[in-house]
């Protein structure tokens, strides 16, 4: 393992390092902007007397990275695998009777056995680009990217519950109080925009929380600094990223580099490595002042691109403007973006349902992937969008469902998920499901195994980033994952 | 939701690392008995202050490692005030600790913290996490609870007149089923309370009463016994040894409990709605009497149908939903309980008390006409319920409060498999798991076996899980750093005879908790210095050993205290309804159909504690500074140090208007030098004196800011910066002071407890 994401205490190494620095520049806000300023991600972290670099400092991963940023979509509620991303034709002959025993062999579920209807999908498939891929008539622009994804659809997880699998999906396991993945990204590579938090969450607009709220871009037990900054919606982007009335940014700065000064000397005097957080964070939310009005000014982009991400349109502006947002935080050196869109919990109305979250999404995904590819980022970008599982291929008995208001249940098993850029092989289908959609033939691949392979495509080995927490090391993966070979380029 | 327990079961077994299994055959220490222990000897005795102590300096001289000095005087008042009040302590209260040089000192500040009334508030946070209170319902329509917050005030008195633990804890699980139980009997009961209502249309009742006894379970088990068993609801508790079955074995202590309000005069009350309660009744019976005969019949009718529909669904479907409705909107926006229509309805109209028909009555009013239309507009049922409603109107009803009953109707528990509540598995009867004692035989297994049951003699938890909160609120960290996981996965005891010597302290002498406190905060331990001590950190890095204090960063609420504190806006006032403090727009526009009509006057300055909590949009500086989410249960708090803090301290409107009122108060009477004016402020903010360095800093900087605010740009916005502090001097001198102060307001120091 490399030094810089050795496990050991960050916050002991970061006092010392940031103390060095700052009585050797004189000015904190210089020597935190100086430390935090852009940086070639091959370039190393000039070695400081302490030999620990500041936490929030670019660092190298273990080998050379396809990605240095990720966009992961997250789609709360488990969007429908067969609906959208699997198609089952044969799945019609059997529409409306019971499932046949032989894919419940194993399955001691009476509620399963109890309403194993097939339920068919009323959608229509039709293949998109060279790949050739199938995509339904409710994500036609997601075809329209077909030849930039590599669509698995054999994906499976451990529960089938919204919060825990939405935590196995993004923090590795089920229990409460891991970090997150952006949060693991954030501490192995540093952030490497110095005016931008280096893990952002955007919440969706439907009125549905996620599940699993502020638990999904938990820090866990990595320093804080590696937390998700939830951006809103409406006011301020970020909770009073405004000066006072009156203060103006040259008073506003006097006011910092008072904070900071007075916060060393009382450093100096205690060694308490949480003052160094402090001033780093300080740093941090100034910069964000001056960063925060121009990420949100969208009058520099051309019409087209706003037409691209469906910027004109009602039912598409918000998701829109999110996919918007992540295309410029990563221009800006966030490394780590996340959008939540939820939910897609459809156990009744499901075609109506699925059509509105496709309504309001699909396009602007699909558009993200295009302007990203054409600007180039989609190269260094990994995005990911997907789920926290998928839905069962059969009706749902609910007092409320009943004819045309069918839903699915929730599905682990097998479900699909989408992968663009950074580093893996686009215009792919990996993986296959039974005539039922109900497990993988070919392929299975855990969400851990998921999380190995972008974590490889990061750089990482995903055994070696490790945190040393109560007496074990502990890692995204848990004490499994394999990387695919097979979805990289 | 559905659960497919077999294979979760069977592919987590391969994806998480197995705890440290106990020796075969040993039970898992957290188990067995509390032992009783003798501290050990040390050392040094001078350095012993009580028993505490000797465990802990035992451990230290085993290893070659001294103690850490004790801290200076005003560190130590400062940390011991906030760690019982929640809040700073007033200048002259720092200057008398500093100046009295007669034995005792220590004590007196103790004693008199102690008996401060902030004291009750502060402690009633931290219960409050562990109930996860809140004022309104939760899930999707988030109703309000208006009258939550009786539970509340009835924590604070508790804890303020230091009532013991055990009888706390009869009261908060079964102060209604105490023999000859009183209204603070009852009250305590307002903990079951605490759980979330769905009132959305289309929600099962049953559904989310089933939800809220596994989370009352939930509850009673991370609170008293320590473990979470909130798995086990589903499957057998995997790392555990809590089984499904014995999972629903706690359940069935709680699920004859029902929810209801009751009338809990406050002072005053109780007179005059007695007077006008008489007058009221006497009005109801001459209105009604005319139709009376014919009322009755017809409200039999409509009572049977929705009888039989709840006995037999599926037959007619509007009085299906009818049933439904009555079970979901029954005292919504009032806090009420919320089955409390169904278990009207199902009593025998004999045995309903008169208030209980009444309101049924009145519901029936507004909601019965389905059983018969014509009849409701030949009664003229429409217009009787708008005067009977207007008469009601003019009664002073005294203050309800949400407590526990038991079910007039005794009702089975089962297993549910997968945790889902339409399948019943075997019926359980109320027993604890099989690791503990079991419950004295004899008892009836309802709420207050399970109380007597907890603070009994022979329980291994109660009393170690509780003494290991009170560590963690001292010490950051308990004891047994999983405070919520006694249970095998979760860590032993860094101290195991101190936790157990601790334990049996509290639960033999009395269970009192402020004798705990006294116990722990006149500790030398305790009173360490938090420095960092370079040759130990490699040895101990997380200061396991207890080596030093620890600096904590306050909570969220304890931020705000303080700086409306320093600030000379914070209302002393203790107790009394939630407040509305202002906050962002864009936080409160989140919420359900429900505006934040922000409060006036000193409502706006009242303690966090009392800030109203609406579940779906919790309020925002508490979230940035990780008070914990109003859904789940917290037994400890994150501390997390984030650029979001930063931008609160920085530019929340609520902590700059501190800032301008502190100022305000720092410039004081104009014959005072800016030394002197830099040394109140830091002496107000930090409780210490300031040092050169830094009053050569801070002075710099305001002469900067005189510059800054006497030319250009920000002349013209002086006024507005210096705020409330204009009143006193020039708007540009205000405004350096302004920016002075609030710089003071945001180092790490003024939110950290040293």
């Amino acid at each position: 393992m490399t030094e810089t994401v050795s496990p050991e205490s960050l916050s002991r190494s970061l006092d010392r390092r940031l103390f060095l620095q700052q009585t050797a520049c004189g000015l904190g806000t210089v020597a935190l902007g100086q430390l935090l300023s852009r940086d070639g991600l091959g370039a190393p972290t000039s070695p400081a007397a302490s030999g620990r670099p500041h936490p929030l400092a670019p660092r190298q991963p273990h080998f050379a990275p396809r990605a240095r940023n990720v966009i992961f979509i997250f789609m709360a509620g488990a969007p429908s695998q067969l609906d959208l991303f699997d198609p089952k034709p044969e799945m019609r002959h059997l529409h409306g009777q019971p499932v046949p025993d032989s894919f419940l062999n194993g399955l001691e579920d009476p509620l399963i056995k109890g309403s194993a209807i097939v339920f068919a999908s009323p959608r229509t498939f039709r293949r998109y680009g060279e790949s050739g891929t199938e995509y339904s008539d409710y994500v036609t622009h997601l075809g329209g990217v077909a030849d930039h994804a590599c669509m698995v659809r054999s994906v499976y997880t451990d529960v089938a519950n919204h919060h825990p699998a939405q935590l196995i999906m993004n923090c590795g396991t089920n229990l409460w109080g891991h970090p997150s993945f952006g949060s693991w990204v954030n501490w192995g590579l540093g952030n490497a925009a110095d005016n931008m938090p280096g893990f952002v969450v955007l919440l969706s607009n439907s009125g549905h929380g996620v599940d699993g709220g502020a638990s999904l871009w938990s820090n866990g037990f990595l320093p804080s600094i590696y937390r998700g900054t939830t951006f809103r919606s409406s006011g301020d982007p970020i909770l009073h990223l405004t000066s006072p009335e009156g203060m103006t940014r040259g008073a506003q700065a006097g006011r910092l580099r008072a904070v900071a000064d007075l916060n060393r000397l009382r450093q100096v005097r205690t060694g308490d490595a949480e003052i160094a957080a402090r001033m780093a964070n300080y740093q941090l939310a100034y910069r964000m002042q001056s960063a925060g009005p121009e990420l949100l000014d969208f009058s520099g982009e051309s019409q087209a691109t706003h037409r691209l991400y469906g910027l004109d349109a009602e039912k598409t502006r918000w998701f829109g403007t999110n996919c918007l947002l992540a295309r410029r935080m990563v221009e800006r050196g966030v490394r780590f973006v996340q959008l939540y869109h939820s939910t897609w919990d459809d156990h009744s109305n499901l075609n109506a349902n699925l059509k509105t979250n496709c309504d309001m999404t699909d396009l602007p995904a699909a558009g993200l992937i295009t302007d990203l590819a054409q600007r180039g980022l989609l190269e260094d970008t990994l995005v990911i969008w997907g789920g926290e599982f998928g839905r069962t291929p059969m009706h749902e008995i609910r007092r409320t469902s009943g004819p045309g208001s069918d839903g699915r249940d929730h599905h682990r098993f097998a479900f699909s998920m989408l992968f663009y850029g950074g580093g893996v092989r686009g215009g792919t289908v990996i993986g296959r499901t039974d005539e039922l959609g109900y497990h993988p033939t070919e392929d299975p691949i855990h969400a851990h195994d998921l999380q190995a392979t972008m974590l490889h495509c990061l750089g990482f080995d995903h055994e070696l980033l490790t945190f040393r927490h109560q007496g074990r090391d502990f890692r995204l993966t848990d004490v499994s994952g394999n990387v695919i070979e097979k979805m990289l380029a | 939701m559905v659960i497919r327990p077999i294979l979760v079961v069977l592919l987590l077994a391969g994806a998480v690392v197995s705890a440290e299994p106990d020796d075969a055959g040993a039970p898992h220490w957290a188990y067995r008995p509390v032992e009783v222990v003798a501290p050990p000897e040390v050392p040094h005795p001078l350095r012993v202050a009580n028993p505490i102590d000797r465990f802990v300096q035992h451990r230290l001289a085993t290893l070659r490692i001294d103690p850490a000095p004790v801290a200076d005087r005003s560190t130590l008042i400062r940390r011991v005030t906030l760690d019982l009040t929640g809040l700073l302590p007033e200048t002259s209260e720092v200057s008398r600790f500093l100046t009295d040089r007669r034995p005792g000192a220590w004590d007196r500040v103790v004693d008199r913290l102690l008996a401060s009334p902030h004291y009750g508030e502060h402690f009633t946070r931290e219960w409050m996490d562990l109930t996860h209170y809140a004022d309104s319902d939760g899930y999707l329509t988030d109703q309000l609870r208006p009258v939550a917050w009786r539970y509340r005030q009835w924590l604070v008195e508790q804890l303020n007149a230091d009532t013991p633990f055990d009888v706390l804890t009869l009261r908060q699980l079964a102060g209604d089923l105490l023999p000859g139980a009183t209204l603070e009997d009852r009250l305590g009961t307002g903990f079951l309370r605490q759980t979330l209502s769905n009132r959305e249309g289309g929600a099962d009742p049953e559904e989310f009463r089933v939800k809220q006894i596994v989370d009352r379970t939930e509850m009673v088990a991370a609170t008293w016994l320590g473990l979470t068993v909130g798995c086990a609801r589903c499957h057998d508790h995997k790392y555990d040894r809590v089984s499904q079955r014995e999972f629903y074995g706690l359940y069935a202590f709680l699920n004859t409990a029902d929810e209801v309000n009751i009338y809990a005069p406050l002072a005053g009350q109780a007179g005059p709605f007695e007077k006008a309660l008489a007058e009221y009744n006497r009005k109801r019976d001459e209105l009604l009497k005319p139709i009376a005969d014919e009322l009755v019949l017809l409200q039999a009718r409509w009572e049977a149908r929705l009888l039989e529909a709840a006995a037999r669904p599926g037959r007619d479907f509007r009085w299906d939903r009818r049933w439904e409705v009555l079970g979901l909107v029954w005292g919504g926006q009032l806090g009420e309980g919320q089955l409390e229509g169904w278990e009207i309805v199902k009593r025998d109209r004999h045995l309903r008390t008169r208030d209980e028909s009444d309101r049924l009555l009145l519901y029936f009013l507004s909601h019965g006409e389905l059983i018969d239309p014509a009849k409701f507009k030949s009664l003229k049922l429409g217009e009787i319920h708008s005067k009977l409603s207007a008469l009601r109107s003019k009664v002073p009803w005294p203050t309800r409060a949400p407590v526990m009953q038991e079910a007039s109707i005794p009702r089975q528990a089962f297993v549910h498999q997968r945790g889902d509540f339409r399948v019943r598995g075997e019926p359980v009867d109320a027993v604890p798991p099989a690791v503990l004692p079991k419950v004295a035989d004899g008892n009836l297994r309802n709420r207050l076996a399970l109380a007597t049951w907890l603070v009994s003699d022979r329980h291994p938890l109660t009393s170690r899980v509780v003494v290991n909160r009170m560590w963690q609120h001292f010490f950051g960290t308990g004891l047994v750093r999983s405070s919520d996981d006694f249970g095998v996965r979760g860590e032993r005891p860094s101290h195991p005879r101190l936790l157990d010597w601790l334990s049996a302290e509290f639960r033999d002498r009395g269970w009192s908790i402020k004798r705990m406190h006294r116990l722990i905060v006149t500790s030398t331990t305790y009173c360490q210095s938090s420095r960092r001590r370079p040759e130990i950190e490699k040895r101990d890095p997380s200061n396991r050993l207890l080596a030093r204090q620890r600096p904590l960063r306050v909570s969220a609420e304890v931020i705000r205290d303080t700086a409306l504190q320093v600030a000379g806006l914070l209302s002393r006032r203790v107790g009394g309804a939630s407040v509305r403090p202002p906050q962002p727009a864009s936080v409160t526009s989140e919420a359900y159909g429900n505006s934040w009509k922000t409060g006036t006057g000193s409502d706006r300055y009242r303690r966090a504690v009392y800030t109203f909590i609406q579940r779906t949009t919790p309020f925002a500086q508490g979230k940035i500074f990780d008070a914990p989410s109003p859904g789940k249960i917290c037994t400890h708090r994150e501390r997390s140090n984030t650029p979001l803090q930063a931008l609160t301290l920085l530019n929340d409107p609520v902590f700059f208007e501190c800032a301008q009122s502190l100022a305000a108060r720092t410039l004081g009477p104009k014959w005072i030098d800016d030394t002197a004016r830099l040394h109140r402020l830091v002496w107000r903010c930090l409780g210490r004196k300031a040092d050169v360095a830094e009053l050569e800093r801070l002075n710099a900087f305001l002469v900067d800011q005189r510059r800054v605010f006497s030319t250009g740009e920000a002349a013209e916005s002086a006024g507005r910066v210096a705020g409330v502090a204009a009143r006193h001097t020039a708007p540009d001198e205000a405004a350096a002071w302004v920016v002075t102060a609030s710089v003071v307001m945001n180092l790490h120091e003024f939110i950290t407890r040293d």
